[in-house]
């Protein structure tokens, strides 16, 4: 039984000068696949209750399972994006225990025959060092009924005198991901675990497998943690903290855990090994159920369901479809894009790699596709608490619209100030920037005669500037640029401007 | 093989939340046991070179297409539920899961 009370935490500087903490993260992931693991269910997110169940997934009597076919591929997939061997053959097995939320009263998994082992994925670092996870292996499983307690005070399992359950959920495939304990990574355990499950989230949306919602419960991480007296050889007993659901959570969940050991056994006492549970609003981990008798789940070779021996040519073709991995895919586009690190970070925070990719092959410039996708657009989709991504997608805004406002700048019917206002047209859903531009009359003026007159008034009037600009003081341009804009109200074209100033004071433009 | 004892049959009742009164538990001891004594028969049996299978058939990569099939109406998938409660099963209380 857990209990409220608050648990007595070390100083985090102590516990690193004392300890050395161990860390193993097991990642569970919901594939993006249209039915469910073993059945032909749908797996639709927030269907209503117990619609989404047939007999297999109810454990009904002499119901038989037959594997999807995509939850196969994609598990290998995975697999070999994390740097594993793939089994010649392997099985699954039944995961026996007695809880409502599996109705069949064992979960359908691996045991000792993972499909995918000995990997590993390399993980990025604030200070940009990179630290290589290595994974132990990557298996087969289906997701667990959603129970709902009732009776009780608070809704939460204490107290309660039911539970109602929805299996819309179970038999949904996972892949569970498990790494090998990391050793040594000392005061950066909590920022190497939050990295470790961010690039296994980018890595499994490359992917395509998976919509990695770690607010839906999609991507899912338990942190098992313990620590060791410096220069000791065994690990320590360890905790296993469930269900840290976002990225913030497992590196706080981490860190707490260390304060917590720390603290237990500076005082003499023992870490229990037993279940955790994260609380996202305390910050704090409260017990859960001790581990020692509940550990026997007595697997077996699941004999419903044949063995899975994924031929060596299809692995290799899986392997050569896969694609670039997310880290060598920004490198190669901030690269070719000629962005800053700053501009590379705006544009990866935003998540406008995608869009700016596309905006570029279909024809944009770089430059442009980042100015455009960032600014207005970004400070409207905010407003909207969404991505600009999301917020494009919802206006039927495609890359064509940035390439054709850009060409409208290129080709001189627009100059930048014009280009905003068809830009906010457009995402006043006035239409095409072009339509925009012709409905609002945006054109710069093209009179030749118009600028020339506005130049030589604007040089006439300022003899001073004018001056030191055939002295050679070619920066002070701009400010009889700015008067001829002025003059032309707007409409004139700044390039020419700048050209004709210079021109008739002698300098070369 | 140890034998079945009447403490293993009342906590075995209790995982599987099978009430049973003490004449049943009696009963089920001894039942069991013909069971396990049976199995315990066939573990006697001369498997010396014989490879472990977990399967009959020498099959492999049986698998069905990614499509969607009908799934039972809600009413159908709670006909054999022992209580209903917001279109959901309603079972006892359990300690810790959530």
């Amino acid at each position: 039984m857990s209990t409220s009370t608050t648990d007595a935490l070390m100083g985090y500087d102590e516990v690193i000068e004392r300890f050395d903490p161990v860390m193993g993260l097991e990642v569970h992931v919901e594939l993006g696949t249209a039915t469910k693991m073993f059945c032909g269910c749908a797996t639709t997110f927030g269907a209503e209750p117990n619609t989404q169940v047939c007999p297999v997934c109810l454990g009904l009597p002499g119901a038989l399972p037959v594997v999807n076919a995509v939850g196969v591929e994609s598990a290998i997939r995975i697999g070999l994006a994390l740097n594993c061997q793939i089994a010649e053959w392997c099985r699954f097995a039944r995961k026996n225990y007695f809880y409502p939320d599996m109705p069949k009263n064992f979960q359908t998994s691996q045991y000792d025959e993972p499909i995918a082992f000995n990997g590993f994925l390399d993980v990025e670092l604030s200070d940009g060092s990179t630290y290589r996870v290595e994974i132990e292996r990557a298996h087969m499983e289906e997701d667990t009924g959603k129970s709902l307690h009732v009776g009780g005070a608070t809704g939460r399992i204490h107290g309660a005198t039911h539970s109602l359950v929805d299996y819309n959920r179970a038999g949904i495939p996972l892949i569970e991901i498990v790494t090998k304990p990391m050793v040594g990574a000392g005061e950066r355990a909590p920022e190497i675990a939050r990295a470790y499950v961010a690039t296994l989230r980018d890595l499994l949306k490359g992917l395509g497998v998976s919509d990695v919602k770690m607010e839906q419960g999609s991507m899912r991480c338990d942190v098992n943690l313990s620590l060791m007296a410096k220069g000791a050889e065994a690990f320590g007993t360890r905790s296993e903290t469930k269900n840290v659901n976002s990225l913030r959570s497992v590196e706080r969940a981490v860190r707490y855990e260390m304060c917590r050991h720390g603290a237990l056994l500076a005082a003499g006492e023992k870490v229990v090994q037993e279940t955790r549970h994260w609380h996202e609003d305390t910050g704090m981990t409260t017990a859960g159920r001790e581990k020692s008798d509940a550990e026997d789940y007595r697997y077996f070779p699941e004999p419903d369901l044949v063995p899975v021996a994924p031929s060596r040519e299809w692995v290799e073709e899986l392997r050569a479809a896969l694609p670039e991995p997310p880290a060598q895919r920004r490198k190669r586009l901030q690269t070719a894009y000629g962005f800053s690190d700053l501009e590379m970070r705006d544009v990866l925070n935003a998540g406008l790699l995608d869009l700016i990719e596309e905006t570029v092959a279909a024809g944009g410039s770089p430059a442009a596709a980042r100015k455009w996708w960032s600014g207005e657009i970004a400070r409207r989709a905010s407003a909207q608490g969404q991505d600009v991504p999301t917020y494009a997608a919802g206006l039927g805004l495609s890359p064509a619209a940035v390439v054709e406002l850009e060409g409208m700048v290129t080709s001189g019917r627009l100059n930048d100030a014009m280009a905003r206002q068809a830009w906010e047209g457009v995402l006043d859903g006035e239409g095409t920037p072009t339509q925009v531009a012709d409905a609002r009359g945006l054109q710069l003026n093209q009179d030749t005669g118009a600028l020339e007159a506005a130049v030589d008034e604007v040089i006439a009037a300022n003899p001073d500037v004018a001056d030191k600009i055939r002295d050679g003081k070619v920066q002070a341009v701009g400010a009889l640029i700015g008067q001829v804009m002025k003059a032309m109200k707007g409409q004139g074209d700044a390039a020419a401007a700048r050209a004709l100033i210079l021109e008739r004071l002698g300098q070369p433009s | 093989m140890a034998e079945l004892t009447r403490a293993d049959v009342e906590h075995l009742s209790r995982l599987a939340r099978i009430d049973l009164s003490d004449v049943e538990l009696d009963r089920m001891v001894g039942e069991l046991g013909v069971i396990l004594e049976s199995v315990a028969t066939v573990q006697q049996a001369p498997t010396d070179g014989v490879e472990a299978m977990s399967h009959p058939l020498p099959l492999a990569n049986v698998a069905r297409p990614d499509e969607v099939r009908a799934s039972l109406t809600p009413q159908e998938a709670l006909s054999g539920a022992p209580e209903v409660d917001e279109q959901r099963f309603s079972v006892p209380r359990i300690l810790d899961q959530d």
